[in-house]
């Protein structure tokens, strides 16, 4: 390729029901590109988490995704409450979601740990009342 | 396994697309970032969510189809979301052990 491929999306955070549709989308141009399922798999799982984090627990933020031949970066930023615990927040099982938000499906504490074995690198860089940065890479070859 | 096995034991209706002709494994649960990284590509999903979350996820995971279970219905806006995503959307009125009991029972060819 030696070309480098830049995606930015905006992630509404009021909107529950488009969630998730940055990830649709960067799936969809990783096929077009010719990706192996693996990997396509491995970033939108990857990605799709993060995007939920930011629409249930930061009120959205943006999401960059950066393809280049060595690896294909995500980052996804948020000006929401932070992450006080991030090695707690890590842990399989834990949420703060509330009710509402369960009994859409989500809450299971997984996000992060799903985003954390899906992908080669995970960054968190939180701080309390500013916002949190998440940054992942997944290798290619 | 054949979705032509199970049509009539589950009382399958189409959603959103038709029936398709079969599937490899089955995944059974709720929770969105467990189906996420549990279901498989060409696996049936089997839930009694009904929001656009489901949509994503199956389109994420490429799941052959999703049953709705207890005759769930979905919201019309994942409807939709599921014709533009080529979702195929299935109900069913039975439970979801019910309807994991009758494919395991087909599985089996008891
Ligand atoms: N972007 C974020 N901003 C603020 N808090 C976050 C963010 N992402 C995650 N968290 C916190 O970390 C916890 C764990 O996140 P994780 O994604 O693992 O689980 P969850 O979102 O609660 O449930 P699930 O992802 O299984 O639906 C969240 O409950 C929340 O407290
Ligand atoms: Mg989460």
């Amino acid at each position: 390729m030696g070309e480098v491929l830049k995606f930015h999306f905006d992630v509404d955070g009021e909107n529950f029901s488009s969630a998730g549709e940055a990830s649709v989308v960067v799936k969809k141009k990783l096929r077009q590109l010719g990706f192996s399922p693996d990997i396509m798999r491995r970033v939108s799982i990857a990605m799709y988490e993060g995007e939920i984090n930011m629409v249930i627990h930061a009120d959205g933020g943006t999401a960059d995704v950066t393809v280049d031949d060595n690896e294909i970066t995500i980052v996804l930023k948020d000006r929401g409450p932070g992450i006080p615990d991030v090695s707690l927040a890590m842990q399989e099982g834990y949420s703060t979601a509330c009710d509402n938000i369960r009994s859409l499906g989500f809450g299971a504490g997984m996000g992060l740990p799903n985003m954390k074995k899906y992908t080669d690198f995970m960054q968190i860089d939180s701080e309390v009342g500013v916002g949190t940065t998440v940054t992942m890479k997944i290798k290619l070859n | 396994m054949l979705f032509s096995d199970l049509t009539d034991k589950l009382s399958l209706f189409p959603v959103v697309g038709e029936i398709p002709d079969s599937f490899e494994g089955v995944y059974a649960g709720d929770l969105l970032s467990r189906a996420m990284s549990r279901v498989e590509a060409g696996n049936l999903w089997i839930t009694i969510m009904n929001n656009m979350n489901v949509v994503a996820v199956a389109s994420l995971t490429e799941a052959a189809a999703v049953i709705l279970a207890e005759g769930v219905q979905l919201m019309p806006e994942a409807e939709a979301a599921a014709r533009e995503n080529n979702i195929t959307v299935l109900s069913s009125d039975l439970s979801v052990y019910e309807i994991c009991r009758v494919i395991g029972s087909v599985d089996k060819g008891l």
